[in-house]
This record gives structure tokens, sequence and C-alpha cells, in this order.
């Protein structure tokens, strides 16, 4: 770089960029959360699926699937599991409790996590909340 | 002893850092390794390590040996370049152990009980923060980490606030401060899922595309001026630009994680915009690297090192540049979001900026932090680029082997017209996890060959330079 790009130059597009984008996107953040309500699905946020959340936290759901496409990529998306599953909570429940302790021999296995009623209900509750949220029409297809 | 080769004796604290970074790297690749088994032999070792738990271990020991990296590595050249002793060295040792304690206490915590129970046991209920990707740790780690991040930045402040305040220590500074900053919105996690995804990504991306990088250039920028002995006010000037591009567009390139988690749609371009300049400055480190080094004005006798340096500016280029450029397009990442693509570059791009510039420095500093010189003999520096290219050669092949299976399962998964569910498009692209696999041992095979490099002895003459630059 040339003499008539000084280094005070460099620093002062750096200081002065990144104040300027950090401004912008903190104006932008404030933006989103206002507009937010509009697609998160909130008013169906009860106590159920806060619990729901939690039950999907201290399990680990995250480690092996994706939700809304973020997570890991071991086992299917579950945002729109509940649209997968054809509408149906029990479905939801009836899967997660039925869950070998010992795996299926030779395959991919999500563990026995002898979740209580209150849980299966909370996070059934809360996978439809997810399936609900309004994602800009993802995933591509009903396979997540 | 040692202190022989160090312009200030405090300098010294950064080698249990360094040596910490190393073991941990290999627990973490360990954990990688079972888990690429996991992909393919689906039981394996379950139910005792089922893949959400070797999981955190990989990605929580990746995040803690870098952590670990940074801190050694500004431990090392913060008090060089502010040409005064560390502040306080005992209180850069004491942090050493507890981190340590607590991130193995952390890992332990993992593997010996199931997750819901380290949940309730650290009290999770009090303030819930765990089981959200990467950020999985107990609340009580998270706020040990803080606590260690807090005495660090005070004693590495201290002493560049008192010393010489170079452009690259205070880049590196405000790397630092910002990616304590940035953690604290791991405490943040409403029961609005959609908040709770918008807020995460400001540890996750800013991080990684934003203040990291600053770490990054500053630590790149130090060993380039030891090495070639270029003018500093090049390199400042240099090192301005790329952090200028860096937070210009990843601040709002953020917005290539806001298109489907439920966020208004003016993210699809803004983030598609931003994000797709963000290879710009990780272009700028490649050129600079070998724009510094073909001007330098000496032959630095530790030729691996440069290498490290070099190669962390391509490889960064390649996995973060060009794999990240692949997917960021909204209309492109409609299809791939969360897929092995998704993994690929992940991998080439945690590997090729901040593994190899925790590697760079390791290189440059360990033979002075050793007492041995400015450089390993030349045996043990053929052995460490031997493992330099088999570790870099086989992330790359990792990273080919998932983008192969990761266009195939958006083939088969996501856009042909009778696509199949998730399970089944898994096992139509196994070949490509086997591939992976194997790639992944000769990945191991470089590791372990690189531990090796560090007890090779050679004949002796490199260690008896004088000690300059
Ligand atoms: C022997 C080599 C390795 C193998 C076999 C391996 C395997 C894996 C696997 C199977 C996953 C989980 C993917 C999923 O969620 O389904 C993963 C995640 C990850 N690994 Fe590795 N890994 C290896 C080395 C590394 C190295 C050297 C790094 C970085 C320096 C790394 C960084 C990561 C990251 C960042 C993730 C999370 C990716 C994401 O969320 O997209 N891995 N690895
Ligand atoms: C060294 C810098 C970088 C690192 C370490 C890195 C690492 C990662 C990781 C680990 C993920 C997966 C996160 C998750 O688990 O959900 C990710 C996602 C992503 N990265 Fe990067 N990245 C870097 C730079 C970039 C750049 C420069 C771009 C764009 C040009 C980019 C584009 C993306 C996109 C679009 C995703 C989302 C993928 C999806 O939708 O599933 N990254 N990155
Ligand atoms: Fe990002």
């Amino acid at each position: 770089m040339s003499e008539i790009f000084t280094k005070t130059m460099a620093r002062n597009i750096y200081l002065g960029g990144s104040v300027f984008f950090v401004l912008v996107f903190l104006g932008l953040t404030l933006d989103t959360t206002r507009r937010m309500p509009k697609q998160d699905n909130r008013h169906n946020l009860t106590e159920q699926v806060a619990l729901g959340k939690k039950v999907w936290e201290e399990n680990n759901c995250i480690g092996c699937h994706t939700l809304l496409g973020e997570g890991a990529y071991y086992a299917p998306e579950l945002g729109n599991v509940y649209k997968r599953f054809g509408g149906s909570k029990e479905a939801i429940k009836g899967f997660i409790k039925s869950r070998p302790v010992e795996g299926i021999p030779g395959r991919r296995s999500m563990p026995q996590f002898n979740l209580t009623e209150e849980e299966l209900d909370a996070i059934a509750e809360f996978l439809k909340y997810s399936s609900e949220i309004d994602t800009n029409n993802w995933p591509p297809n009903i396979n997540g | 002893m040692s202190e022989a080769h160090l312009s200030y004796q405090s300098q010294a604290v950064a080698k249990p850092y360094f040596m910490a970074a190393i073991g941990l790297f290999i627990g973490q690749v360990i954990f990688g390794l079972i888990m690429g088994m996991q992909y393919v032999v689906g039981d394996f070792l379950f139910p005792e390590i089922p893949f959400n738990v070797a999981r955190m271990v990989h990605t929580n020991l990746l995040i803690v040996w870098l952590l670990f990296g940074f801190m050694g590595a500004a431990y090392f050249l913060v008090p060089e370049e502010a040409e005064r002793e560390l502040h306080s060295p005992k209180l850069a040792l004491a942090l050493f152990w507890i981190f340590l304690i607590a991130g193995a206490l952390t890992v332990v915590g993992y593997l010996s009980v199931p997750y819901a129970t380290l949940a309730k046991i650290t009290g999770n209920d009090l303030l819930p923060t765990m089981g959200r990707e990467f950020l999985e740790q107990p609340t009580i780690t998270k706020v040990g980490i803080v606590i260690v991040a807090l005495g660090f930045i005070y004693n590495v402040g201290m002493t560049v606030l008192s010393g010489r305040k170079t452009v690259i220590n205070v880049v590196l500074m405000t790397g630092l401060v910002g990616l304590a900053v940035m953690f604290l919105f791991s405490f943040y996690n409403p029961e609005n899922l959609v908040l709770d995804k918008f807020f995460w990504w400001w540890v996750v991306h800013l991080w990684v595309e934003g203040v990291w990088e600053l770490i990054l250039g500053a630590i790149l920028a130090f060993v380039l001026i030891k090495t070639t002995g270029v003018d500093r006010e090049v390199i400042d000037k240099w090192l301005y630009v790329i952090i200028a591009a860096a937070l210009i567009t990843g601040i709002i390139g953020t917005g290539h994680h806001y298109f489907w988690i439920g966020t208004p749609n003016y993210w699809l371009w803004l983030g598609s915009v931003f994000s797709a300049l963000e290879p710009i400055p990780f272009f700028m480190m490649t050129i600079f690297a070998f724009n510094m080094v073909n001007k330098r004005r000496k032959q630095h006798p530790n030729k691996v090192a440069v290498l490290w340096a070099m190669g962390t500016g391509v490889m960064a280029f390649l996995g973060a540049g060009v794999w990240g450029f692949m997917h960021t397009l909204a209309p492109v990442n409609y299809y791939t979001h969360g897929t092995q693509i998704t993994a690929a570059h992940g991998h080439m791009a945690f590997y090729g900026a901040y593994a190899m510039i925790v590697m760079t420095i390791i290189s440059y500093a360990m033979p002075k932090l050793r007492g041995i010189g400015n450089a390993m003999s030349n045996r043990a520096q053929v052995v460490e680029m031997w493992s330099f290219w088999l570790m870099t050669v086989a992330m790359v092949f990792i990273t080919l082997f998932l983008t192969a299976a990761g266009i195939l399962q958006v083939w088969l998964q996501r856009y042909q017209e009778n696509a199949m569910p998730f399970m089944a498009a898994q096992d139509q692209v196994a070949i490509f996890y086997w591939m992976r696999e194997v790639a992944g041992g000769v990945f191991m095979l470089g590791l372990i060959l690189y531990v090796v490099s560090f007890f090779v002895k050679g004949n002796g003459q490199e260690a008896a330079q004088p000690a300059y630059g």
C-alpha cells in the first residue's frame, strides 16, 4: 500500500466503519424485536411451552437434532416434526417414550430419557409451537 | 534456564497455556472420531456415550483449547509488544489452573451423568442457560469462564496500559474484550425461541466473524513482524484494513443466520449482501501473509512457524471465505441450511482460521519458551512440517467428503421431486461418511506427529544461534 493511503486513514476507516455498523446493527435489532410478535408465535407461548423448552434444553436434544435448521445434523429436523407427524402430539410423545434403552442394533438410536407425562406433554406442546413460527417458508418440504 | 531466550521473563506463563491447548486438542479430535464412527455405525458406544454427549465434548473442547491458545498468545506477545513484564504472572498462573480444572470437571460431568442430571445438580433452574449448541456448559461453568476472562483482561489490560501501546496490542485487547462481552449474551435465554436464537448468534457469529478476527489478525501480524522483519508501519496498516473489512461486513453479516428463524424477511437481502462480502478480510489475510513473507528482510530460522502463518492465510480464506460464501446467499441457504454443507464449512473454517493461528503462535513461541532458541532443530521442524501437511490435507478431504455428502443430502431430501425422509437420505450417503472417518484418522496421525515433533532431538546447531527476532 502506498504513501497516499496512510496508517491514520486506515485506522479511521476501522474506527468509523465499526462504530457506524455497530449502530446500524443495534437499530436493526430494535426494529426486529419490534416486528417479531408478528412472526414468532408468542401468543401461543404458554407456561407449558416454556416448560417444554426447558425439557428440550435440559436433555440436550440440540446435540443430535436441528431446530429451525440449527443444531446437530445427526438426526432429523424437529422444527416441523409436529406437521410431519400429522399434527399429532400423541405421536410425538409415543415416539419419545418408546425408545429402547439399549438402542437399535446397528442404527443411530435416540436415548431413552425417561420423561414424566408432564414433561412429555410440555415437549410436544413446545414442538407444536415451534412448528407455527413464521420462518419465511423454511424448510423447503416436510422432510425438514 | 528457559527464560534466557525470552525478552521478558513473565512471558513464560504462556507455556502451560499452550501445553493445555494441545492436550485438549487431542481430546477434541478423539471425540470427533467417535462421532464420525457413530455416523456410520449408529450404535457405536451407545448408550454409554450417546452422540450428543460426544458432540458437546468435541465442540466445547475446541472452544476451550482455542481460548487457552488465545490467552497463551496474549501472555506471550503482550509483554513483548508493551516492552514490560506482565502485570501479574501469579494471577495468570492461578487463572490457568482455575480454567483447566473447571474445564476438566465440566467434561467429566458431560461424560459421567445424564445431561438432565447435570442440569439439576448444577442448578440450571436458577438461571437456565444450558442445552443450547456450543453453550452447553452448566451455568456455574459459564460464571467461571467470565471470572477467568475478567482476571485475564485485567492482567493483560494493565500490562498494555502501562507499556508501549502498539497497534497489535490495542487490536488484540479490543478483540479479547469483545470476546468476553459477547459471551455475556450466553446468559440471556428467553422463553421465546426466536428471541433466544436471535441473541445466541451474538455469541457465536459475532465471535468467529467479528471479534475473533481481531485476535486472529493481531497474532498473525505479530508473528509476521517477528519472522519477516518487515517494517511495523506497513504491517500496522494492513492490520487496520483487515479488521475494518472484518467488522464492516461481519456485523450486519450476522443476518445470514436470520433467514429462517422467525425474523423479518428484510434480513434475507441484508444478510446475503453483507455476508457475501465477508470473504474480503479473509482474502486480505492471505495476501497479507504472502506479501510480507515475499518482502522479508531476514531469513528467520523458524521456518515452520512461517509455514503455519501462510497456511492460516490460505486455509482461513478457503474455509471461511470460499466455503462460507458457498451457502451464504439466502436462495442457496434455503436448501443447504442445517445440512452437512454447514458441517463442512464449520470444520474448515474453525481449523483454517482459529486452530491454525493458535498453532502458528505456538510454533513461533514454543522454542523460546522451552529455552531451545529461536527455532527447533531442523529435524524437529521437518517432523512438524509433516504434521502440518497431514492435518491440513486431511482437513481438506474431510471438508470435500462432507460437502459431497451435503450436496447429495440436499438433492435427496429437499430438492428432488420425490424427496425422501432424513434417515433414508443419510443411508444413501454413508459412503462419504466412511471416507470422512478415514480422513479423520489421517488427521489424528498428523496430530500425533505434531506432538512427537516436540520431542525430536536435533544436532543442537540451531539452538546455538544468537537470539534475535
Ligand atoms: C478427526 C477429525 C474430526 C472428525 C471425525 C470430526 C467429526 C465431527 C462430527 C461428526 C461432528 C458433528 C456433526 C453433526 O452435528 O452432525 C463435528 C462437529 C464439529 N466439529 Fe469436528 N471432527 C473432527 C475434527 C475437527 C476439528 C479439527 C475441528 C476444528 C478445528 C472440528 C470442529 C467442529 C465443529 C466447529 C463442529 C460443529 C459444526 C457445526 O455445528 O456445524 N472438528 N465434528
Ligand atoms: C473463521 C470464520 C468462520 C468460522 C469459524 C465459521 C464457523 C461456522 C460454524 C461452526 C457454523 C455452524 C453454526 C451452527 O452450528 O449452527 C457456521 C455457519 C454458517 N457460516 Fe460460518 N464460519 C466462519 C466464517 C463464515 C463466513 C466468512 C461466511 C460467509 C461468507 C460464513 C457463512 C456461514 C453461513 C451462511 C452459516 C449458516 C449455515 C446454515 O445455514 O446451516 N461463515 N459457520
Ligand atoms: Fe455467521
